[in-house]
């Protein structure tokens, strides 16, 4: 029961869609075993990913695109840091407070009616899911785009136990029709380009005109006809929460489609599954993450939607509310001093749009629902007692070497992740295990980072970081014991003086309020 | 079920390094976080007052950069300009505007014989298919915040049930000037008042950018955001 679930073996597909021919292009990636665990180790699944031209021009035109939009509205918002640091600080109060809050926002759902359920694992939530959808009789529930749901494979569950999940969000569908997997948290089909899109509607939707062509708003119109019907109908329905209200029981869901909204209003029963470290502390601090949250994620002001509720309205909405709150491997993320940050995420996928790597190997080289940097430190932790961040033995311990610790994951964080130091404090992590498993391997480990940051002659250029954050593992005598790799190779042997706590770059940024170079950020 | 909740909430405490038996499902125990005091030194409230001129003309600007369609019509004018407005919907002229049942009966005292006023409430609400079939919803608001071009519903009787707001493809809102605020800070604070009522933030009409990131507007919500923005009498 303690263990992180992995996922069933299965593809899916959705019942009332065309079947698909022998030699489509689609479903490069069948619904895997594990949503936090699949595939190869992150150096093979990216050698793979790498040789797809087309995927890195999708993904290169996709992340230009927001970067830029991003840029532009965050740079209008003069408190943007003074936001950052209220939002980083909010979240870090939210876990020290955690088992209050918990209790706190459990009390204020169920006094309005609502009903709060626990699971440890995802075994456990998708069971009460099920349970549920049953009881009302439901044979198809509709679901908002959700990654708590991704990460403990509940459709494929559902599926298993005769319950189709619809999949409404834009980009899910698109996925879900491919019998695909997302690579991205935001835009989960960033990887399939307009044509692409069209190509599946065409050979998946049953309803697609045949005529249909490949421009955006055409394609959406499609989607919108297409769930029109399922809306109108569905009994049940499934979402995540971007934000629970512990002071007042309140949940949030942020969109644009209006999909949300329809999953949220006009079924009977409403069925949320959130994480237990999705909390704010009070009503008011929503003020800070809706003003980070949309324009680091959509590059927009504000976001078309945003769903706020409370327990069950009388009269307005869903009669019905079940509230699961889900550990699965949460509880062992926030057990470590440096790696907890991990759970301030609020899943905006910046990090991704800005990462070299991410844009050059694109998300399912990573091999799990959570790609990019934020996936890098989460997945391994959140797969911790399964072997997540112990060794060699493990996929997923390979994913804090899928950086080149540049530092712009960090610098577009909207709550200021650390995201090189965790990935860092991880790879020293895993080395460690190593050497008290098997002997001290330290070259083996050291090459594997140094393969992936000075296989090119840029990505060295951008590793200039590294050097810096030993700085922070040096102790108070500033001398480095046990260094990340690849300088940890050495430092067995070895005492290594500090590096300064700037790089040249930094200072220079520092002296003359820009940058030396241009990174790929903005 | 109280097991889990047991196990989970132990499993936290455990985390934290708080006294208790049980670790995290790694075996693990973590160390006790720092205290930490939350910085507020962001702005809470803008340089320009609710509902002056600064202010309504931001919001107009935010809500046609999001595509939305804006007139700013006096009290007066209300009415004539919602019955224009709902006319224009339906070449034939014939058109179905539903309505929450607190909405202000003025409003529609201008409607010619070709509008058909569907009137919706908690409890004698209008089926999910009726409310497709209409071609228009009209409603009030509670707060609109300009940076951001959001205006806000919460549910009273004078903007109704979430799903009029939703299903129907045009929505016609009426934003009054003191409604409106300069930051989401402000925003937030109004609508805290009453946290518990449901809430619809809507920054222009429904959009998707889902396909190459490229902003599309119309999916699933109203495809057509209509604001009469009402300046102080
Ligand atoms: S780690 Fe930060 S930048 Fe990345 S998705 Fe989470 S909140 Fe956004």
């Amino acid at each position: 029961m303690s263990r992180t679930f992995l996922g069933l073996p299965r593809t899916l597909r959705r019942p009332d869609d065309v079947a698909a021919g022998p030699d489509e292009p689609f479903g490069a990636v069948p619904h895997p075993q594990a949503p936090l665990r699949w595939g190869d180790a992150f150096p093979e699944a990216a050698r793979q990913t790498l040789k797809n031209g087309q995927l890195r021009r999708n993904l290169g035109h996709a992340t230009q695109v927001i970067r830029a939009k991003r840029a532009a509205v965050v740079s209008e918002v003069p408190d943007w840091e003074a936001l950052r640091d209220a939002g980083s600080a909010l979240k870090e109060r939210v876990m020290a407070e955690l088992p209050e809050l918990l209790a706190e926002l459990e009390e204020n759902v169920t006094a309005r009616g609502g009903v709060v359920h626990w699971a440890r694992d995802a075994a456990e939530a998708n069971r009460i899911v099920a349970e549920i959808a049953k009881a009302k009789g439901a044979d198809e529930v509709v679901k908002v785009k959700s990654m708590a749901t991704q990460e403990i494979g509940l459709n494929e569950h559902l599926a298993a136990e005769g319950v189709a999940a619809i999949e409404t969000d834009l980009a899910e569908l698109i996925v879900q029709l491919a019998d695909d997997m997302p690579s991205h948290i935001l835009v989960p089909a960033i990887h399939r380009n307009r044509t692409e899109i069209r190509d599946i509607f065409l050979a998946r939707m049953g309803d697609a005109p045949p005529d249909l062509s490949d421009v955006p708003r055409e394609l959406a119109m499609a989607a919108r006809a297409h769930l029109r019907r399922k809306f109108l109908s569905a009994k049940v329905a499934v979402s995540g929460a971007n934000f629970g209200v512990a002071s007042t029981g309140t949940l949030a869901v942020v969109e644009s489609e209006g999909n949300g909204r329809m999953c949220l209003t006009l079924p009977e029963t409403l069925v949320t599954v959130m994480g237990i470290e999705k909390l704010v502390p009070s009503f008011e601090d929503l003020e800070v993450f809706l003003q980070l949250l949309p324009r680091s994620s959509t590059g927009e002001r504000m976001n078309p939607y945003t769903s706020l509720w409370t327990g069950v309205t009388p009269g307005d909405g869903p009669s019905e509310f079940h509230l699961i709150l889900l550990d699965n491997g949460r509880t062992d993320v926030l057990a470590d001093t440096v790696g907890r940050a991990a759970l301030h995420c609020i899943r905006c996928s910046a990090c991704l749009n800005v990462c070299p790597v991410y844009e050059r190997v694109g998300g399912h080289a990573y091999g799990s629902v959570y790609p990019g940097p934020i996936g890098a430190i989460l997945t391994p932790q959140l797969t911790a007692s399964t072997g997540g961040v112990s060794g060699h033995h493990d996929v997923n311990a390979a994913l804090p070497y899928a950086s080149t610790l540049c530092g712009a994951c960090y610098d577009v964080c909207p709550v200021k992740i650390d995201i090189p130091s965790i990935l860092v404090d991880l790879r020293a992590r895993e080395v460690d295990a190593d050497r008290s498993r098997r002997g001290v391997d330290p070259w083996a480990a050291a090459m594997k980072a140094a393969s992936w940051v000075m296989s090119d002659g840029g990505r060295f250029g951008l590793a200039g970081r590294v050097a810096t954050l030993g700085h922070a593992l040096g102790g108070r005598d500033g001398v480095i014991r046990v260094a990340p790799p690849p300088a940890s190779a050495w430092t067995r042997s070895r005492d290594l003086p500090a590096p300064p706590s700037q790089t040249f770059r930094q200072w220079w940024a520092k002296e003359h309020g820009r940058p030396a170079d241009e990174g790929d950020d903005e | 079920m109280s097991d889990a909740r047991t196990e989970v909430l132990s499993r936290v405490r455990a985390a934290l390094g708080r006294p208790g038996a049980g670790t995290t499902p790694a075996g693990l125990i973590g160390a006790a976080p720092r205290d930490v005091i939350v910085p507020r030194e962001y702005r809470g409230a803008g340089e320009h007052p609710a509902g002056s001129p600064e202010v309504r003309e931001q919001l107009v600007d935010r809500l046609v950069d999001y595509k939305a369609h804006v007139q700013q019509v006096a009290e007066a004018d209300l009415p004539a300009a919602v019955a224009t407005l709902l006319s224009s919907l339906s070449e034939e002229g014939q058109v179905t505007v539903v309505v929450p049942h607190g909405l202000d009966k003025a409003w529609l005292a201008g409607m010619g014989d070709g509008v058909e006023v569907r009137e919706d409430s908690p409890a004698a609400p209008l089926p999910a298919s009726e409310l497709d079939a209409a071609d228009a919803v009209l409603t009030a608001a509670r707060v609109a915040c300009s940076e951001t071009g959001t205006i806000v519903l919460d549910g009273e009787p004078d903007q109704g049930r979430r799903a009029i707001s939703l299903v129907p493809d045009v929505h016609v809102c009426v934003v009054r000037a003191e409604q409106v605020v300069q930051t989401v800070p402000e925003a937030v604070r109004r609508l805290g008042a009453y946290p518990e009522r449901p809430q619809t933030w809507i920054s222009g009409p429904s959009a998707t950018s889902d396909i190459e990131l490229d902003r599309v507007e119309g999916v699933h919500g109203p495809r057509t955001l209509h604001v009469l923005l009402v300046p102080p009498s």
